[in-house]
């Protein structure tokens, strides 16, 4: 109730700030000027394009407004009989031609500079799949997945949502400042789309296509988008988050990566020569698993319908060993059972599997081990 | 006279009378009644789904339904507004007042007029049943944009792909009843530019339906063989095109928009004309520019796809050819505005209804200009405001469209007037509600949120919970529409033969109500409209 008050009070506040404040207005009920000098001319053309309209709404509605009043019944009871004016219909399909090339030319400019994807700095393909991305520095050899990061307990309203609610990954895609940085835009699986509002850029990701995109940015910082094209259940739930840093820490960042990727690797080989307890493999799937797969296959393992089966009791948790590895590394085509084999570690999927042998009254006591995933890779 | 199945059927029961006086009719009134009552029955239907997604958007956070679920809904939603209440609606209008309009005394075809209802209320079975299946209802949008419903739809999306193939059956034979009709049983002295324009509206909106409902089919079509029988037409695995599936479904798209929207532009210019005591301004340039805009519908498909990496010189094509909409749409808004000035108008509940189509109609037309603009479309394309823009032009538009047409010709259907006050307390509960519900998606979707998702940030928060109260309204305000027809059907004041003062045409002069059969001989046109006469009119009526 008291949201709703709020909320009423939120809206009787625009209606006094309308006309006395720019920045109140602009912030609340304006497209968003974004970052980039692209972003910033493509809010010129919607102020340019609004305002055309707003002008031409003001005629159109003003004459008949005045017309309603003046022409009433009560006050015009008899009624004029001209139906047609040869000139007049001219003049009013001739000028909105006008009007109209008036914005088709400015149109036309930005989008042939839009369009120009040529002398890229930096090139990044991404890589969309049911509900996340995947973030690949084409000239650094460097890629990881980008997940959302927000708990699931805030989005079931058991936890107060946080300042970036939704708009949070784990792994934000990372660009230099000053750079012309060109997206490819792909996809596994549906169709999705990358959208950041505050550089301009929205780019369907295709399976068996690969479109282009670029932008600018001169400011350092956080800018957070999301998936714009239905793409299934979780939809709603596919963040974009970029984080521009100048190009000196951009150029450390990606030394960092690559440190990173050494040390991995490193640890993937510990992993591998380590035998690991029941106990340690539960607790790391239970964990893997809450992150990844519960959000079809629910926490307590009971699914959802045919669509998304469930694992408590299930045949292939239940069922030979071999059998689950595969389907957990490798999917099932043609649904939304993606291949995990390159998003998660050996530990990770081996613990993940593990998990789901003995959770929820799965009890096979089956132990998997890193080193029996690495061999099945 | 040829016998009428009404007349040959043994009577058994009052009950078995009913099923069959209903379920064999070929009369149009019947027919058109049919319509009329289907369409309201699945604008309830899809209202509450529209319900049940305001109602998770009122807060941020998952409250009432399920993502999935609520994917359902919205697809659900769009699927029974556009096939099963617009259309419907607006081909129950035609078959009540196209023969009343021109002079004829029925529907050309009038036992493939019985068949082609019949078959919508077993499509809509079908795609309804489809809710309580395992995998649930069609989750992908009403788009349907493969391969989200090819290879990853739910096994009930072959109940949809049949239904929609049922509707399509049913509107092709509709559209080519309406054409038949239009061209061999107008009464002789009329000539096709003296059709009112809602006739004329329809029989442009009937090309359409017959040139774009068998692209649909053939789109269906081939999801069913993707999904069964080993072709991959849209699956890129095979070598297949997922975009192909947008363009075949635009190309369908564009000119269904206009589908939509066509006969609420002729139902706009029967009414203003009335109610202004006044001529329709421009009669030629209205019909000029509506078969404009028909014809321009078919060359705009892209302006859907501007996101999906299409290369410049077919961006710029789309955009031009899209803006170029605007004028023959601007021309109808001007003539409608030329026909008020000077009249000598009242505002009866039709008029308000017609004024506000003409006015949120034109502001959807506005924001349907800019997103015409590619670079600007970057930033709107698959936001709320697309979401905003849609509902301007087919709720103000087509329903409104609809609701003016069921107020301003109930009168002749039932013999009875509605009620004048609780109509305007109708219209302007509707009107506001559809302000409230609609214009503040404008701002969220110029702030960055996206459409078709169950859940959204804290910024986009205050605007979602004034569009969900405005969607309570709303909905109330068409139980208010229900109990007012069901009130008018069953009393009220009675109507006359002319009814409204400043009505001009055929269907005025035959009485109110309307008897089962009309202009069994063809009646003169123009006819000698008789304005201040009681309602005992001579007119050439059973």
């Amino acid at each position: 109730m008291t949201s709703i008050a709020s909320t009423l009070k939120n809206g009787l506040m625009l209606m006094v700030l309308w006309g006395l404040s720019d920045t109140v207005l602009a912030a609340a009920l304006d497209m968003r000027a974004g970052v980039t000098d692209m972003s910033q001319r493509i809010q010129w053309l919607h102020h340019l394009s609004l305002w055309i309209c707003v002008v031409m709404g003001v005629l159109v509605f003003g004459a008949m407004f005045y017309s309603m009043y003046a022409h009433r019944r009560s006050k015009n009871p008899v009624p004029a009989d001209f139906h047609e004016s040869l000139s007049v219909e001219i003049a009013w399909t001739l000028i909105p031609v006008l009007i109209l090339i008036g914005m088709a030319i400015p149109a036309t400019t930005t989008l042939i500079e839009i369009e120009d994807n040529s002398d890229a700095d930096l090139t990044i393909l991404i890589t969309a799949s049911q509900w996340k991305w995947h973030y690949q520095y084409l000239e650094a050899d460097i890629g990881y997945y980008s997940n959302m990061s927000t708990p699931s307990e805030q989005i079931q309203n058991l936890e107060p949502k946080g300042e970036h609610y939704l708009l949070e990954v784990d792994n934000p895609l990372v660009l230099p400042t000053n750079k012309k940085v060109r997206f490819l835009t792909a996809s596994n699986d549906v169709i999705h789309s990358w959208w950041v509002p505050d550089f301009a850029v929205k780019q369907d990701a295709i399976p068996g296509f690969i479109n282009e995109a670029w932008a600018r940015i001169p400011v350092p910082g956080i800018y957070r988008g999301q998936c714009t094209e239905l793409c299934g259940k979780d939809h709603a739930y596919m963040p974009v988050v970029v984080e521009v840093r100048p190009e000196a820490e951009f150029d450390k960042w990606i030394e960092d990566q690559r440190i990173a990727r050494e040390l991995a690797s490193g640890q993937a080989v510990a992993d591998r020569a380590k035998t690991w307890t029941m106990a340690e493999l539960m607790e790391i799937g239970e964990r893997v698993f809450m992150e990844h797969c519960a959000t079809c296959h629910e926490s307590d393992g009971s699914g959802q319908g045919s669509t998304y089966p469930a694992l408590a009791g299930g045949d292939i948790p239940t069922g030979p060993i071999a059998a689950h590895i595969e389907r957990v590394m490798f999917g099932k085509s043609d649904t939304e059972m993606q291949s995990w084999a390159p998003q998660l570690s050996d530990l990770e999927i081996a613990s993940v599997i593990t998990y789901e042998r003995n959770a929820w009254g799965n009890a096979t006591a089956d132990v998997i081990q890193p080193r029996t995933i690495y061999a099945a890779r | 006279m040829v016998a009428r199945a009404e007349d040959v059927i043994p009577q058994r029961s009052a009950l078995w009378a009913f099923i069959t006086r209903w379920l064999l009719t070929t009369n149009h009134k019947d027919i058109g009644t049919l319509y009329l009552w289907l369409s309201f029955t699945l604008f309830f239907t899809a209202g509450a789904m529209a319900m049940a997604m305001r109602l998770e958007l009122f807060e941020p956070g998952l409250q009432f339904i399920e993502p999935l679920f609520y994917n359902q809904m919205l697809t659900m939603h769009g699927l029974l507004m556009v096939f099963g209440v617009v259309m419907p609606g607006f081909v129950g209008l035609a078959n009540w007042q196209i023969p009343l309009m021109i002079g004829a005394p029925d529907m050309a075809l009038p036992r493939l007029n019985n068949f082609s209802f019949w078959i919508l209320p077993f499509a809509f079975g079908l795609l309804i049943s489809s809710l309580f299946m395992d995998g649930g209802a069609p989750n992908f949008g009403w788009t349907f944009y493969a391969p989200l419903s090819t290879t990853y739809g739910p096994p009930s999306t072959d109940f949809f792909i049949l239904g929609v193939h049922m509707m399509g059956i049913s509107s092709v034979l509709g559209a080519i009843n309406i054409i038949v009709t239009i061209f061999n049983l107008r009464t002789p002295s009329m000539k096709l530019m003296d059709m009112p324009l809602f006739v004329w509206t329809w029989l442009i909106t009937a090309f359409l339906l017959i040139m774009v409902m068998p692209v649909l089919a053939g789109a269906v079509t081939m999801m069913l063989t993707d999904r069964h029988f080993g072709t991959s037409f849209f699956s890129a695995a095979g070598g297949g095109d997922p975009l192909m599936f947008q363009h075949i479904f635009w190309f369908f798209g564009h000119p269904e928009v206009y589908i939509l929207i066509l006969p609420g532009f002729g139902i706009a210019s029967q009414i203003i004309p009335t109610f202004a005591r006044k001529k329709l301004f421009g009669y030629h340039s209205m019909v000029y520019a509506t078969a404009a805009i028909a014809g321009l519908s078919f060359v705009v498909w892209g302006h859907h796809m501007f996101a999906t990496g299409m290369p410049l010189a077919t961006e710029l094509f789309f955009m031009y050819a899209t803006m170029l909409i605007a004028v023959p749409t601007g021309v109808k808004v001007f003539n409608w505005v030329a026909t008020m000035w000077r009249g000598s108008m009242t505002f009866e509940t039709p008029m308000l209804f017609a004024i506000g189509f003409v006015i949120l109609f034109t502001i959807g037309g506005f924001s349907g200009l800019m997103l015409a603009l590619v670079p600007a479309d970057f930033q709107y394309h698959d936001t709320m405001f697309v979401v905003a823009h849609f509902h301007y032009v087919l709720y103000p538009g087509a329903i409104f469209g609809t609701m003016a047409a069921v107020y301003y010709w109930i009168p002749k259907w039932t013999g009875h007037m509605y009620d004048e006050r609780l109509g305007k307390i109708h219209f302007w509960m509707a009107v506001i509600a559809v302000n409230l519900t609609f214009f503040p998606m404008h701002f969220t979707g110029l702030a960055g949120m996206p459409r078709r998702i169950v859940d959204y940030s804290l910024q986009f928060a205050d605007f979602n919970m004034v569009s969900s109260i405005g969607a309570g309204i709303l909905g109330l305000s068409q139980v208010l529409f229900l109990y007012i027809v069901v009130k008018t059907i069953r009393g009220g004041e009675k109507a006359t033969t002319q009814v409204w003062e400043g009505a001009d045409g055929l269907e005025w002069t035959v009485p109110s109500p309307a008897p089962r059969h009309t202009f069994e001989t063809p009646p003169e046109f123009p006819p000698v409209m008789n304005r201040d006469a009681d309602e005992r009119t001579p007119v050439s009526t059973t």
